[in-house]
């Protein structure tokens, strides 16, 4: 039954998925569409790229996307009729599935550490977690200075002024003048619509 | 209590339903709703969440849900803020592998999103140098934070470099004696 299966695939992608969003991309990969073959890889593509491209954490729409798919594409599923609608309990089991087990782990640590926070080797742990924090948020926006989101200088250079434009903006704004991130994220998107959907630079 | 859960699954509503490109994406929105706005954590209390929430498994934003709601409410909050991240990918999701299949092609969707990808690496410098103050960097310890860019850049995994920190963190604090002189 493609229930139990889904649900037993996406504990076990939750419980050991230990690389954030785009390693969790590689296991739900490795998983429903090599082992299980629930899903073609084409449609697993465009999976991701609807996955990265629409809000919320990428593993979460992956795999609300991967449940949906699985279960419309189950030969079984298909021979019952009205696919859409177990398509929908299946997004929602694979959702649930690859969160349940990881929110155990967590709250079984949260109440450790609320416990122990003034206690000298948790602080010790924390002072070194910190400053290594802030090393891995500044990775994961040099790693984002890509082609693909600036354009590229040569070929894009008009699209590659206006993001480095963006960026700068939005960096000074949000930095110094306290800007909404909600309003400030809308906004550039009606700035792209505006320059490369109607003007077309 | 009730309100708090309430504005627990409102807030984390907002954070799931406004951040492209994934966890670290949500960091900004979260910090400034959670920690700003709201006052649930304060600056320290939010770094030691999202260290703890790298190095377990599962899916950042909803491990940083978990631990928040929690902290403010006991297990049910947890359980309140977990949904609220989840829940707008699942009505997106959905709406779009029902009815939009071809979404991904639209060019008045590719622009918005020409213009936003910018902004949301504008977004994640922020919290860079804004944390650097609650995270004590000096010039002691710069060495840290510039070496775990650079591990990750060449390509380890993010939550092994939290676990050797975390080790790292556990036998310095075996080996001092004082329980003051490090500041929360």
């Amino acid at each position: 039954m493609i229930f139990i299966k889904l649900f037993l695939v996406f504990s076990y992608i939750g419980l050991f998925n230990f690389g954030g969003g785009y390693a969790m991309l590689s296991f739900i990969e490795q998983e429903v569409v090599a082992k299980q073959v629930w899903i073609s890889e084409a449609e697993f593509t465009d999976i991701v790229a609807i996955s990265q491209m629409t809000p919320g954490p990428i593993g979460i729409n992956c795999a609300t996307y991967v449940g949906y798919t699985a279960v419309v594409n189950d030969p079984f599923i298909q021979s019952i009729g009205a696919p859409q609608f177990f398509g929908i309990l299946g997004s929602i089991l694979a959702t649930i599935s690859v969160v349940w087990l990881p929110f155990l782990v967590m709250i079984w640590i949260s109440h450790i550490i609320i416990k122990h926070k003034d206690h000298k080797v948790t602080r010790s742990i924390f002072a070194i977690l910190r400053p290594a924090i802030i090393g891995l948020l500044a990775a994961a926006a040099i790693s984002l200075m890509n082609i693909e989101n600036f354009g590229h200088p040569s070929t894009q250079t008009n699209q590659f002024i206006l993001s480095i434009i963006i960026c700068m903006t939005v960096f000074c704004g949000v930095f110094w003048r306290k800007w909404n991130i909600i309003y400030t994220t809308l906004i550039c998107g009606i700035i792209g619509i505006i320059a490369y959907g109607l003007i077309g630079i | 209590m009730k309100s708090h859960n309430k504005d627990l699954f409102v807030t984390f509503m907002k954070i799931g339903g406004f951040t492209l490109g994934g966890g670290a994406a949500m960091i900004p929105l979260m910090e400034q709703q959670v920690v700003t706005q709201h006052q649930w954590l304060s600056h320290s209390e939010f770094m030691d969440v999202m260290a703890v929430s790298q190095a377990t498994p599962g899916v950042f934003a909803v491990n940083m849900a978990s631990h928040i709601g929690y902290k403010v409410g006991g297990i049910r909050s947890g359980i309140i803020a977990s949904l609220g991240v989840v829940f707008p990918s699942l009505i997106i999701i959905l709406l779009i592998a029902i009815i939009f299949s071809r979404f991904r092609d639209n060019r008045w969707v590719e622009a918005a999103f020409m213009g936003i990808r910018p902004a949301v690496v504008a977004l994640l410098a922020v919290p860079v140098f804004k944390m650097g103050k609650t995270a004590r960097v000096t010039w002691s310890n710069v060495w840290i934070p510039i070496l775990s860019t650079a591990l990750i850049i060449y390509g380890v995994t993010p939550a092994l470099i939290i676990l050797v920190a975390g080790v790292a963190g556990f036998l310095y604090g075996l080996t001092r004696k004082d329980n003051q002189q490090l500041s929360k």
